[in-house]
């Protein structure tokens, strides 16, 4: 029996080998493992064979992983021979939240899931319930909502180049970035009353009319983002640490992209014109002009160059949409869905509109009785089940929804595109250096709240 | 009245306790600690056009060891717990801790299975920040509250003092890190 076999340590036995700092091995099932704690690296590499592996935990607390996502790379010297993801640090329930509450106020929670694209959620949301329900919100309707959406997704594609380039250390892209998106938050808040988790598309419609002046303010943001993304051009396109960084790193191939259902940028960067905006258009997309980017590359740095071209074709909708925009009702006529009161801001900021408070309170008993129904209890939808997805920043994002014809949904699923999209990780990474993971995590775009949820 | 009087020219006088309270609190590092909406939030009240780089604020530390702020910005799961607590705990002495958003700080609207109903119930928080998300304003000014928290922590005897009351009380206190906080009114 040696020391081995009763688990000593054969350094600690050897007088001349008793360095606190040396490095010691024992062997077991699964092979020689080696303690080190200190000493010469040279020499401990002398002492090993190159059957090693080792395994690098990443995250889920790490600046570089987009979020509470975890890693575990097995490594061979720089390479990444096995990448694992761990995801599920962001669950928040609200897939199961939703059931508990009614239709209405469900868009409260899913807005909430992908913080970046919350009004994309809101609108798989509500046009799977509408399917549900079997009603066309008015055009007036559907016009604002792809203003909103367009608007947002702006918003979400700055924080994309602005989140990678802080990863890459690219730090003045993610100064710039953010300060781009300042200008799409001050808009978003003067058009729908916050910055993030707006809750402003509801089923039936919108919440609420935009306000006064909000033509002349979409097209002055136009004209400022205008002036404001040929500078991620001049600053990183042409930038050679930036290409060097992005360019043939995190190649995903068509046929890889279809068998792992990856679907938005990542799809498109491989060379298939998919946009759910083009190949089934909702929301009345079929008349704007517009083109969908699509690259051949399949690499990190035509991802970036889609999502900034994205950009510019977001503000091509923005502007044919506020032309487009003409007077009329922003949410169904039917008295048994839309929401009893139209908000209007008050001295305090917000609340009811006057003239129906004076309605419900002292003139009309029924409607009293209706407002209270259908906010406390909620339409009722009938049975059946519907999915409608839509094209958000990060891919095809869908809302299927189940009902038993009450007034809380049976069960909500989001497929939200940055959790399917992150099945293909490991196909981007492994074979790789770990640097060049963090470009491919990057040109992946996952926000973890829409993937765990 | 004083000395103070009787100082020539470029001269001040200050409390230890109040220059080392200083220089804590005017370069206060966070750590990023970003979970989710709040994270974004965060973020930009570190980018352009908030700025926390006038409060010294601007250099987030992933690592927690050169970090003495954990902003929790998001809410924290139950699977997100121990790593929290994990990464307090790597923190050095002293460190605070800011919960930001109504998640970190209550659970917020997510009363559910998977959500810590408050940040609290895994480390000591120093200050709550409500709002879902805060905007960035709100973010600094719930700074600003925390820095002067900081101004105004009790070092040395006076520290000493009130912890032998604490002692005298029963209770047993060896170690005086600044997560032991000292109700002294400001």
């Amino acid at each position: 029996m040696t020391d081995i076999d009763r688990g000593l340590d054969p350094a600690a036995s050897d007088p001349a080998a008793s360095d606190p700092f040396g490095a010691s091995s024992r062997e077991t099932t699964e092979g020689t493992v080696y303690t080190v704690t200190g000493g010469d690296w040279d020499e401990l590499l002398g002492e090993t064979t190159g059957d090693e592996r080792i395994v690098i935990n990443m995250g889920p607390q790490h600046p570089s992983t987009h979020g509470v996502l975890r890693l575990v790379l097995e490594i061979s010297g720089e390479t990444v021979t096995d990448c694992r993801l761990v995801i599920g640090y962001l669950h928040t329930g609200i897939e199961k939240n939703c059931e508990y509450r009614t239709w209405t106020q469900g868009v409260t929670f899913v807005t909430r899931a992908d913080y970046l694209s919350p009004l994309f959620t809101e609108t798989a949301y509500c046009m799977s319930t509408e399917r549900l329900l079997g009603i066309e919100v008015p055009t007036r309707a559907q016009v604002v909502r792809v203003l909103l959406m367009e608007i947002n997704r702006i918003g979400s594609h700055l924080v994309a180049l602005a989140t990678g380039g802080m990863e890459l250390g690219a730090l003045t892209g993610m100064t710039n970035g953010f300060r781009e998106r300042e200008e799409v938050l001050h808009l978003l808040e003067f058009l729908t009353g916050l910055r993030m988790n707006h809750a402003f598309i509801r089923p039936g419609g919108v919440v609420q009319d935009l306000p006064e002046g909000a033509e002349k303010r979409i097209l002055e943001f136009c004209d400022v983002m205008d002036s404001r993304l040929p500078g991620f051009h001049q600053l990183l396109t042409g930038n050679a640490i930036w290409q060097q960084r992005l360019v043939g790193i995190g190649y995903l191939p068509l046929d890889g992209c279809l068998s792992l259902g990856v679907t938005g940028p990542i799809l498109r960067s491989a060379g298939l014109a998919w946009d759910l905006r083009k190949v089934d258009p909702y929301l009345g997309y079929e008349q704007y002009d517009f083109e969908v980017p699509v690259d051949n590359a399949a690499d990190s740095f035509a991802r970036y160059k889609l999502r900034v071209e994205e950009m510019h074709q977001s503000l091509r909708i923005i502007r044919q949409a506020v032309e487009a925009l003409e007077p009329g009702p922003t949410m169904v006529e039917d008295a048994k869905i839309a929401w009893p009161a139209k908000l209007s801001i008050g001295a305090d900021g917000m609340g009811n509109s006057l003239e129906h408070v004076r309605k419900i309170m002292g003139q009309s008993m029924e409607s009293l009785i209706h407002h209270f129904k259908l906010v406390t209890e909620g339409f009722k939808v009938p049975p059946g089940q519907a999915y409608v997805p839509i094209e958000s920043p990060r891919g095809e994002l869908g809302a299927h929804l189940v009902s038993d014809g009450g007034t809380r949904p049976l069960r909500v699923h989001l497929r939200d595109p940055s959790f399917v999209n992150l099945q293909a990780a490991p196909a981007m990474c492994e074979g790789g250096m770990v640097s060049d993971v963090i470009a491919a995590l990057a040109s992946l775009d996952p926000v973890m709240g829409g993937c765990d949820r | 009245m004083g000395l103070e009087e009787k100082l020539p020219n470029g001269i001040l006088l200050a409390t230890v306790e109040g220059l080392v309270n200083w220089t804590r609190k005017a370069s206060l590092w966070p750590a990023t600690f970003g979970l989710a909406c709040c994270a974004i939030e965060m973020m930009t009240s570190g980018a352009p056009r908030y700025d926390l780089g006038r409060f010294g604020m601007e250099v987030f530390r992933p690592s927690p060891r050169q970090a003495d702020l954990m902003i929790v910005a998001g809410r924290v799961t139950n699977k997100m717990a121990p790593v929290l607590r994990q990464i307090y705990d790597q923190m050095a002495e002293p460190r605070w801790v800011l919960a930001m958003g109504v998640c970190a700080s209550s659970g917020g609207m997510f009363n559910n299975y998977a959500v810590v109903q408050g940040v609290d119930h895994v480390v000591p928080v120093d200050m709550y920040l409500p709002g879902c998300p805060p905007r960035p304003e709100m973010l600094i000014d719930a700074i600003l509250k925390l820095h002067q928290k900081i101004q105004h922590e009790p070092l040395g005897p006076v520290r000493a003092e009130l912890a032998a009351e604490r002692r005298a009380q029963g209770e047993k206190l060896e170690l005086l890190p600044s997560s032991v906080k000292y109700g002294r009114e400001s």
